[in-house]
């Protein structure tokens, strides 16, 4: 079973905000001067913000913000957040898997961005909804 | 320079005490965006049997990200975090964490590799409360860049 795909708006504000929430400053999440000089093409999302929005996605799912049990994700492409007031978008969708433990359901999840994983190997092991 | 394999397996000794409090998940919750009750009023948490508001899934990587430093900032294993970049990410909960926690993290070195002129760090962060009980385990690989 394919999960309803759910849809998360990055903008810049977004990730200051992440940044002073979260205590990580690293400046190529906010400055495009520093992001350029080591490589990248701007300014990107923390991945552990997009983890967490992803996981935003996983609780929904669940209908409980208490619901997971494990999670893990393989970051594998830059989220690029531009300078302007729409930012980018996630998109997110899974699929139901068994587990074959009693009470749990496996979520498989694929993340993308601009029509590209950002992410692989994304699961989630949740409390299976009642 | 590769990262000396010998180090796998290698534990740190356990960080002083983190206090979650009760406004950091909901400054934290409100940053990502989570609405649900839960995250932001005790009264909800409770309603679900917690004794405080409770974290998101993501939560503890506020702890773990300072904490691993212990390991990143080893002289002796020698990581240039300029080149580092993050792998994998992974959380494996016994109990949410909620407010009111006094969380511990013992770190320990689970893999070093070396692919592709790459380096390949996963470190483990137990993460209990300062009386032993056992809240998440956190998985976390991080990649330093070769000088290509």
């Amino acid at each position: 079973m394919e999960l309803p795909t759910k849809t998360f708006r990055v903008t810049r504000a977004d990730l200051v905000r992440y940044a002073g929430a979260s205590g990580d400053f690293n400046p190529i999440h906010w400055s495009d001067r520093v992001a350029t000089k080591v490589g990248l093409p701007g300014v990107i999302a923390h991945g552990m913000f997009t983890m967490a929005l992803v996981g935003r996605a996983v609780t929904e799912w669940a209908g409980a913000p208490d619901a997971v049990v494990d999670y893990g994700v393989r970051f594998t492409r830059p989220v690029v957040v531009p300078d302007d007031d729409t930012g980018t978008e996630i998109e997110v969708t899974a699929k139901v898997k068994e587990t074959g433990e009693a009470g749990l359901t496996r979520l498989d999840i694929t993340a993308t961005c601009r029509g590209e994983k950002v992410l692989s190997q994304a699961r989630a092991v949740i409390r299976t909804p009642r | 320079m590769s990262l000396d394999p010998s180090f796998v397996g290698r534990s740190y000794p356990p960080t002083a005490p983190y206090q979650v409090g009760r406004e950091k998940i909901r400054e934290f919750a409100t940053a990502i965006g989570a609405t649900d009750a839960a995250y932001h009023d005790p009264e909800a948490a409770r309603a679900l049997g917690h004794r405080d508001v409770v974290a998101p899934p993501t939560f503890p990587v506020l702890l773990t990200m300072a904490t691993t430093q212990q390991i990143v900032d080893d002289p002796a294993l020698g990581v240039d975090y300029s080149r580092v970049v993050h792998g994998d990410q992974r959380f494996a909960y016994t109990r949410p964490v909620v407010a009111g926690d006094e969380l511990v993290c013992v770190n320990t070195i689970e893999d070093v590799s070396s692919r592709g002129g790459h380096d390949f760090l996963t470190t483990r962060t137990d993460v209990s409360t300062a009386d032993g009980e056992p809240v998440v385990a956190v998985w976390s690989k991080i990649v330093v860049r070769g000088e290509a």
